[in-house]
């Protein structure tokens, strides 16, 4: 009774707002409806072209509707669609426009994808702790590939990539194709059994394994331990270049070198000809350089042996000869013109002496000389005259008769 | 350049080839050699070059599939 009074008699009537609103709050204010998984299969599938992803989570008794938004639903690695068993993350919350209680979604993953990455994560350990990763183990690749071994699909774009890579870079490498699966159940015995296959082939340098992008189920044969076990026990060294670059795979670690993508696993195998062209033009060119300079160093060579022939020709000799037969020459000219200058300094010695001598010299200077009258014999002594002896005096510019009228001896 | 040589060039694979123009500088770089040796290295180097060239320049890459002797269905469809 007081029920259905109080009913007839509310104290509080809201809007239909006012109960979206609170609803909302208590949806949002709830810590695990904010942080929640669910698991359940995809019905009523759309994208509508705003992009965002609309539909119902149900299981054989109950449904929810979720939205995921454009930016987050680009993220996914899978197509939902009608029927997918999914697991998914998100917030509840109310669109208060319908009133409709939905799931607002930022993570969505195929049902069991769960389970494989544990195992993923688990065979990675194991296998880690086994050394088959080790950095040790991995190998130089060949830098020119004579024979590249390929292990993949021959239907895929993968191998296709791959051969067109080998064609526009290297070209001189012949191929040589494994052929396998590589996905589904037959695709891990068949990688193990191509690895197996291409390893007895002579004459590889290098095999390429891969794939191209798809699918975390797509790429999961590279996770498989056998798989993974046969890539680490190639004889030959591996390339890896399984799915996109954000793809990591038990395979990769394993490779001796892991490339993003099967192209990049060919570019990683071969040389790029465009680059050798330029590198065998630069060759020319050494060549070029190196015999220019040979030649310039022989004709200075030439140079130096022509002056040392030059040195020891008999012209060479004949010219030294005739410098010296110059220099003697010039030599005996001096000294006989020396010798020349001496004589005549000395005549014109003897010719000073020699007019000292003469005598009419010695009466320039004041001297007589007298001589006897009766011989005409040269009076050099007061003995030889007597007084009132008659002399002949000859005197400068002229001559006298005179008479002895005294004698004196002694010191003139 | 002799013929014997010009054809043993020839028959030379890009790798073979590509080592020995490296060689051929290398010895025309270190070694004291005559005139006419050089002459003969500076040639040899030409015909290696262009050996190799030729060889990036036309070569179509072969490709050959092995029969898998366990029968696999190929199931791949990427």
């Amino acid at each position: 009774m007081n029920e259905q009074y109080t009913l007839f008699q509310p104290k509080n009537i809201l809007s239909v707002s006012q109960l979206t609103s609170y609803l909302r709050q208590l949806l949002e204010s709830d810590e695990i409806l904010q942080d929640i998984w669910v698991q359940g299969e995809i019905s009523n599938f759309s994208q509508p072209s705003s992009g965002h992803l609309y539909f119902t989570l149900k299981d054989s008794d109950s449904a929810i509707r979720c939205v995921m938004w454009r930016n987050t639903a680009a993220r996914l690695k899978f197509s939902p669609r009608d029927g997918m068993a999914v697991e998914v993350h998100g917030s509840m919350s109310v669109y208060e426009v319908s009133g409709q209680v939905q799931l607002y979604l930022d993570t969505m993953r195929p049902a069991g994808e769960g389970v494989l990455y544990q195992e993923y994560l688990r065979l990675k350990a194991k296998l880690e702790a086994e050394g088959l990763f080790d950095p040790e183990r991995k190998r130089p690749i060949p830098q020119m590939p004579k024979v590249i071994g390929i292990v993949t699909s021959p239907t895929g774009a993968a191998l296709q990539d791959m051969l067109n890579t080998i064609q526009r870079r290297f070209p001189i490498a012949s191929v040589v194709l494994a052929p396998t699966p590589v996905q589904g159940s037959k695709a891990p015995p068949g990688i193990v059994n191509a690895l197996k296959r291409i390893n007895q082939e002579s004459n590889l340098d290098v095999i390429l394994i891969g794939r191209g992008g798809g699918s975390i189920e797509d790429l999961w044969a590279f996770n498989d331990e056998g798989v993974v076990r046969a890539v680490a026990a190639s004889t030959t060294p591996v390339i890896s270049g399984v799915g996109h670059e954000t793809d990591f795979t038990l395979t990769d670690f394993a490779a001796d070198v892991r490339a993003p993508t099967p192209t990049a696993a060919a570019e990683i195998a071969t040389p790029d000809r465009i680059e050798l062209l330029g590198v065998i033009a630069e060759f020319i060119n050494q060549h070029t350089i190196l015999m220019s300079e040979k030649i310039s160093d022989l004709r200075w060579e030439h140079g130096q042996l022509q002056n040392n022939l030059d040195r020891l020709s008999p012209a060479h000799q004949i010219d030294t000869y005739r410098q010296r037969l110059d220099e003697l020459t010039h030599r005996l000219d001096r000294a006989v013109q020396a010798n020349l200058e001496r004589k005549k300094l000395q005549l014109e010695n003897f010719q000073q002496s020699l007019r000292g001598l003469n005598p009419k010299a010695v009466l320039q200077r004041g001297y007589a000389i007298v001589t006897r009258h009766e011989d005409g014999s040269i009076v050099k002594n007061v003995e030889q005259v007597q007084p009132d002896d008659y002399v002949h005096i000859k005197v400068n510019q002229g001559a006298m008769d005179a008479r002895i009228t005294q004698i004196d001896t002694g010191e003139a | 350049m002799e013929k014997e040589e010009l054809q043993a060039i020839k028959d030379m694979d890009f790798e073979t080839a590509f080592k020995a123009l490296q060689e051929n500088i290398n010895k025309l770089e270190g070694e004291e050699l005559s005139l006419e040796e050089s002459l003969k290295r500076y040639q040899r180097g030409q015909a290696l070059a262009r050996h190799c060239a030729e060889l990036l320049e036309k070569a179509e890459s072969q490709v050959r599939t092995l029969d898998m002797e366990s029968k696999q269905t190929l199931e791949n469809e990427e």
